[in-house]
């Protein structure tokens, strides 16, 4: 029996010294999409790209879980964490509270919650800045609109989707300062987020009323407003992805929120060593929000449109122009 | 002067397309509520349908074929329903409830297998989808026209026909019609498939029509409201039809009346209009529509005595 025991011994200390040196390079990344589900064409399909990035570039595999209701979000953080995935990236801020209760459960995991602030030591908190994004799609929109009248239609009325709509106003009369703007929320419940029947009934609605550009801050939502467009001859405006090539020729342009980047980054620092904990905020200076122009946009924006815009860019960035932030005082004024 | 006329235009055509699939519905399940089969499943019926269509037509190309889908798909829950409670005697709340539960459930996971976009179908063309007839700006596709053509067909059927008279009076005495020498199963069997006909036409309205694509739980409770909206019209066609109308124009209103200036009230908060359809129907249903008495046997499983 005792001759056993110096081997067994020597093999147990080789395992333990051996799991750190493991631990450094290989990881196991997970996410956790948000309702919308991950082929949204817009938020949740943004951070699935950033992760088939990181998939391809470093052979790791990925965990990911689509939860069909928001009572999941807990099960599967807590799931992942029993597993041993880590990092886990949570996409959207209805996962913030189920987060932080199961991030205090596993400190030595590490989380990234997109879209929401968590202060926990182990969670990291990527934010971007959409109403500086919002501006500038804004701006193309009063360049752009033939009628003077320009729509928003928002998903959950919070004040996150507010922040868009803020910033797109305030874009709007920086470029035209008569211009109007007509605003419609979906609903109040996570359902407004998966209603293109009711997105695209109110963009009709506003297409009605003379708007001739409609932007869509609404998830799956979005796909009914960006339809609606299409149908009635209207311009649409996509978000978080690049929505452009939904409907080319008629898409103005998307405003882009790199949430790809969000999720890719968390990785590649888990795998580097770097990981660090505490909030991102990520807006035109940091590259985290943009505005798209690609093939199926180009002959919709004239130069002069260009030029305009990336004036715009280049002064918020410098800081000459502060687009104001709805969710700094809960008010657009 | 152009500004009104236009503005009720096209009030009135947002009414009609938003109240398009309640009034197929509405039609639908008073063929099997008349008949004593209570539907809860209208909703489950209407999501599967929409979901057939919509993969169909994105599959073939054919929104005509994606009908037909949405229609056999439809028919299918309508007689699993048939199966359960005329055949079989269960309960109908139940079994009608398992049908939406089993609707919600399978259109995702079906949708996620064949087109890996989360349960969502691929985006329609306009070829592939029942476009406007006549104005463009109106929405009038061919299932608009359909809803308001079934409203005075279903009353001239259920009042007028040899089959709406047996249909009623099963509905009232199943023991009368059965002495009379004539099936029960097979009378509401057909009420059943006729619900299950109007209510596929309805969720290819709601996927190939008035959207381009199917998502997920896009019934969003309209199989619901057409069930009120029957309560409402006290099982009588023309009546349930006013009732669905109500409920569309409340939904247009709400929908344009969002961010406008009201003289005296300056900007109508979102929260109140959102709740206005709600609010309206407490009112009505407190107030005004008296009492709805349901068909006798309504409900009831029909039991031969042994």
């Amino acid at each position: 029996m005792n001759r056993w025991i110096g081997p067994l011994v020597a093999l147990f200390a080789a395992c333990a010294l051996a799991a750190p040196a493991v631990a450094q390079t290989a990881i196991k990344p997970a996410i956790v999409y948000s309702t919308g589900g991950k082929f949204d064409k817009s938020f949740n399909e943004g951070v699935s790209q950033g992760s088939e990035k990181f998939k391809k570039e470093t052979g790791t595999a990925v965990a990911e879980f689509e939860p069909t209701n928001e009572t999941q979000f807990e099960q599967a953080h807590r799931r992942f964490a029993q597993r041993g995935q880590d990092p886990i990236v949570a996409v959207g801020f209805s996962q913030g509270v189920a987060l932080e209760k199961v991030a205090k459960e596993f400190p030595n995991i590490h989380f990234t919650i997109i879209d929401s602030v968590v202060d926990l030591p182990n969670v990291q908190s990527v934010v971007f800045k959409e109403h500086e994004g919002s501006f500038l799609v804004g701006v193309l929109a009063a360049l752009a609109s033939k009628s003077g009248k320009i729509g928003f239609v928002g998903g959950m009325d919070i004040p996150l989707i507010r922040r868009f709509q803020c910033g797109f106003e305030q874009g709007i009369k920086y470029a035209n300062p008569s211009a109007e703007l007509i605003s419609n929320m979906t609903g109040t419940t996570p359902a407004a987020w998966n209603d293109p029947g009711r997105g695209a009934e109110l963009a009709k609605g506003q297409f009605d009323r003379g708007v001739d550009i409609v932007y869509a801050a609404a998830g799956s939502t979005g796909i009914g407003v960006l339809q609606a467009a299409k149908d009635r001859g209207k311009l649409g405006i996509g978000v978080d992805s690049n929505q452009n090539y939904l409907h080319p020729g008629t898409m103005l342009t998307s405003m882009l929120k790199r949430v790809d980047l969000a999720a890719y980054n968390s990785f590649k620092a888990a795998q580097a060593g770097t990981w660090k904990g505490g909030t991102q905020v990520l807006g035109l200076k940091e590259g985290g929000v943009d505005w798209a122009l690609d093939k199926d946009n180009e002959k919709l924006i004239t130069p002069e449109m260009k030029a305009k815009v990336e004036a715009a860019k280049a002064d918020i960035v410098s800081g000459k122009i502060v687009v104001h932030d709805y969710m700094s005082n809960n008010s657009c004024k | 002067m152009d500004d009104v006329l236009s503005f009720v235009f096209l009030m009135f055509a947002a009414t009609l397309r938003v109240a398009t699939p309640l009034v197929l519905c509405a039609m639908g399940g008073l063929f099997s509520e008349k008949s004593g089969i209570v539907d809860v499943g209208l909703e489950g019926k209407m999501l599967m349908a929409a979901f057939f269509a919509a993969a169909t037509a994105a599959v073939t190309g054919s929104a005509w074929l994606g009908v037909a889908a949405a229609i056999v798909a439809a028919e299918a829950m309508a007689l699993l329903h048939g199966f359960a409670c005329i055949t079989w005697r269960g309960n109908q709340v139940v079994s009608g409830v398992a049908i939406n539960i089993l609707a919600a459930g399978l259109t995702v996971v079906l949708g996620a297998a064949w087109f890996a976009r989360g349960g969502q179908t691929p985006a329609l063309e306009s070829e592939q989808r029942l476009m406007p007839l006549f104005f463009p700006r109106a929405g009038d596709s061919i299932p608009v026209y359909v809803a308001l053509a079934s409203v005075p067909l279903t009353w001239w059927i259920i009042e007028r026909t040899r089959f709406g008279l047996r249909l009623r009076a099963v509905g009232e005495m199943p023991l009368a019609v059965d002495a009379a020498g004539i099936s029960v199963a097979w009378l509401r069997y057909r009420a059943v498939l006729l619900c299950g006909l109007f209510a596929g036409l309805a969720g290819a309205y709601l996927s190939i029509a008035q959207n381009a694509g199917f998502s997920r739980d896009m019934t969003a409770g309209q199989g619901f409201i057409a069930l009120a909206a029957i309560i409402f019209g006290k099982w009588r066609p023309f009546p349930a039809f006013g009732a669905c109308l109500i409920f569309g124009l409340l939904d247009a209103v709400a929908i344009r009346l969002q961010g406008v200036e009201m003289p005296g009230m300056g900007e109508v908060p979102v929260q109140l209009i959102q709740a206005l359809p709600y609010l309206l129907t407490m009112f009505l249903l407190a107030g005004f529509i008296g009492r709805a008495v349901a068909p006798k046997a309504a409900g009831v499983p029909y039991e031969k005595e042994h």
